[in-house]
């Protein structure tokens, strides 16, 4: 009734959609990087969206299933072998007793989900699973995963239907580039940028710096300025926001990021386009487009209905 | 923008797609972070369908919210973003009519010895002081606690009386040390664990600031009054 970790891989945590409620303690939300992926692999399963997974970056964790179990995997693709043959993203998979599922190169993104049918059996804390490295608490004992580690499932499942494959349809996956555009609403300081570096910001192509992981992504390019240096006094930052640092040079705020920040706020990357951003690595780039906060509203409001779509099917697989 | 905000020179903007922060002005004021505490403290009582939580800065309060539950729930408004606007506004209107609370006033011990005061002597020096007027000056004020943020349990406290300000550390401590007392400008705080960071050190506490097992695993919150003195444990 468990997976056992047969090699560590270099960061694999335990994440779930995140920690809220308690965001005025300082305690910040963590949670998967890629959230939509998440969603969309607990409901192909018939999970609760908010089951928790495994978070996989590359190299990756090798996998021993010490018992059958139903699972998917979605988010970057790190080309999967269970016992050797491929498995595909985005898919309900069977993994019988004592096969092996490892990861063999980087093929597309930065941040690979396991999900499993029922569920991991992990102890929330503040009524979430995910891993809270900077406190050391949360997901498994607060901290990445290691060789030997056991993760439990929630409950024996009955494998049933086991020769179901369906696949998650391609309109709800995200849009995933090494290159991508994405889409931003504007920030509070906004207009307090020059006219020319607001135009830059919309019109260049920022770099993924090496100085990126699960608190935030530096980026690099001819670096943006406001019209007058203006002092700000720190207040609640988000998944998402993009900041100007002291250097001219834009940071994109990412899971892990602090509650609370200071620094000129030029946008907003939009809920729908922040998996986007979560499968980049450094040397990737990327571009801004703005729209309006109504269009990145109803944008999530689409992605609702669709994925009840799914949860709606996924109950009868 | 409605007159309402604007007539009491209010700031709404979104922070995202999913979160909007009301800005009572850009300052560090007592007053500023006691309307902050306030809206806070009332949304998080009576609150509306789609809310996920509140938090409270030094004059500004963030409101993050589920888009789709407040699209359902509030389809009279063109976005989410517009609800959310007018909910905080009914918001502050109702907040002059509701029981004022006594804030809490925590008292923290904090040993000054010098194996702990890493930079008790600097910042003493830096202002023509002994470390003894420096501790007394620190211990004779109750502090203000404004916000949270940094590290879990990280309360930003203040303000500190001038004569013994100081600036950050120019190179950051790459660990500082559990329940070190730190000053930076006009703010104190504590570590509530160990963790990098640039404050200066004049003391460290016991007091546990973060227990993260307790169904309340933070000892302080924004709005709380703080009040440290001198000890030897």
């Amino acid at each position: 009734m468990s997976i056992l970790i047969n090699k560590a891989g270099i960061l694999t945590t335990v994440q779930d959609l995140g920690r809220n409620n308690y965001r005025r303690f300082g305690i910040n939300q963590n949670g998967a990087m890629d959230k939509i992926a998440v969603r969309l692999i607990n409901s192909l399963l018939a999970n609760d969206e908010n089951e928790a997974v495994l978070e996989l970056h590359f190299p990756a964790s090798e996998i021993l299933f010490e018992e059958t179990a139903v699972f998917a995997l979605g988010g970057a693709n790190f080309s999967a072998k269970l016992n050797g043959k491929t498995v595909e993203n985005w898919r309900i998979c069977l993994a019988e007793k004592g096969s092996t599922l490892k990861f063999e190169q980087k093929v597309f993104g930065n941040r690979a989900y396991l999900a499993i049918k029922g569920g991991f059996k992990v102890k929330k804390w503040l009524k979430s699973a995910s891993t809270n490295l900077k406190a050391k608490i949360g997901g498994f004992e607060g901290r990445k995963l290691q060789l030997g580690d056991r993760i439990l499932f929630n409950s024996k499942f009955k494998i049933q239907n086991s020769k179901s494959k369906t696949k998650i349809s391609n309109s709800l996956i995200p849009f995933y580039s090494k290159f991508p555009t994405v889409r931003v609403v504007a920030g509070a300081e906004f207009d307090d940028f020059t006219a020319f570096s607001q135009q830059n910001f919309l019109k260049e192509t920022f770099t993924i710096t090496q100085n990126s992981d699960r608190m935030g992504f530096r980026l690099q390019d001819a670096p943006l300025f406001l019209q007058n240096p203006k002092e700000l006094v720190s207040s609640a930052v988000n998944f998402g926001t993009i900041q100007l640092l002291p250097d001219g040079q834009l940071i994109v705020l990412m899971a892990d990021h602090q509650t609370s920040g200071g620094y000129p706020r030029i946008a907003n990357v939009i809920s729908m386009d922040l998996p986007l951003v979560a499968q980049l690595g450094a040397n990737d780039k990327a571009a801004f487009h703005l729209i309006s906060l109504e269009e990145a509203e109803n944008l999530l409001v689409k992605f609702e209905k669709d994925l009840n779509l799914l949860k709606i099917a996924a109950k009868f697989l | 923008m409605s007159i309402f905000f604007t007539q009491n020179h209010i700031k709404v903007f979104p922070l995202g797609d999913n979160a909007l922060t009301i800005e009572f002005g850009n300052e560090i004021s007592p007053e500023l972070n006691d309307k902050a505490v306030k809206l806070s403290q009332y949304l998080e009582e009576n609150r509306f369908r789609g809310l996920i939580e509140t938090v409270p800065a030094y004059c500004s309060v963030s409101i993050f919210y589920d888009v789709c539950t407040v699209r359902k729930n509030f389809s009279e408004y063109p976005t989410a973003f517009e609800a959310v606007k007018i909910l905080a506004e009914t918001a502050l209107q109702n907040l002059a009519e509701t029981a004022k609370t006594t804030p809490r006033l925590i008292e923290i011990p904090v040993n000054f010895n010098a194996e702990f005061a890493l930079d008790l002597e600097f910042v003493a020096a830096r202002n023509n002081l002994t470390p003894q007027t420096v501790i007394e000056i620190f211990t004779a004020e109750t502090y203000r606690v404004f916000m949270l943020g940094f590290l879990p349990a990280f309360a930003y406290m203040g303000e500190i009386d001038e004569k013994i300000a100081a600036p950050r550390r120019n190179t950051p401590r790459l660990i500082v040390p559990k329940g070190s007392v730190g000053i930076a400008g006009r703010q104190t705080g504590i570590y509530p664990f160990a963790s990098p960071g640039g404050w200066q050190i004049i003391g460290r506490t016991d007091y546990e600031l973060f227990t993260p097992n307790a169904e309340n695993p933070c000892a302080l919150q924004a709005g709380d009054f703080v009040k440290f003195y001198a000890s030897n444990k």
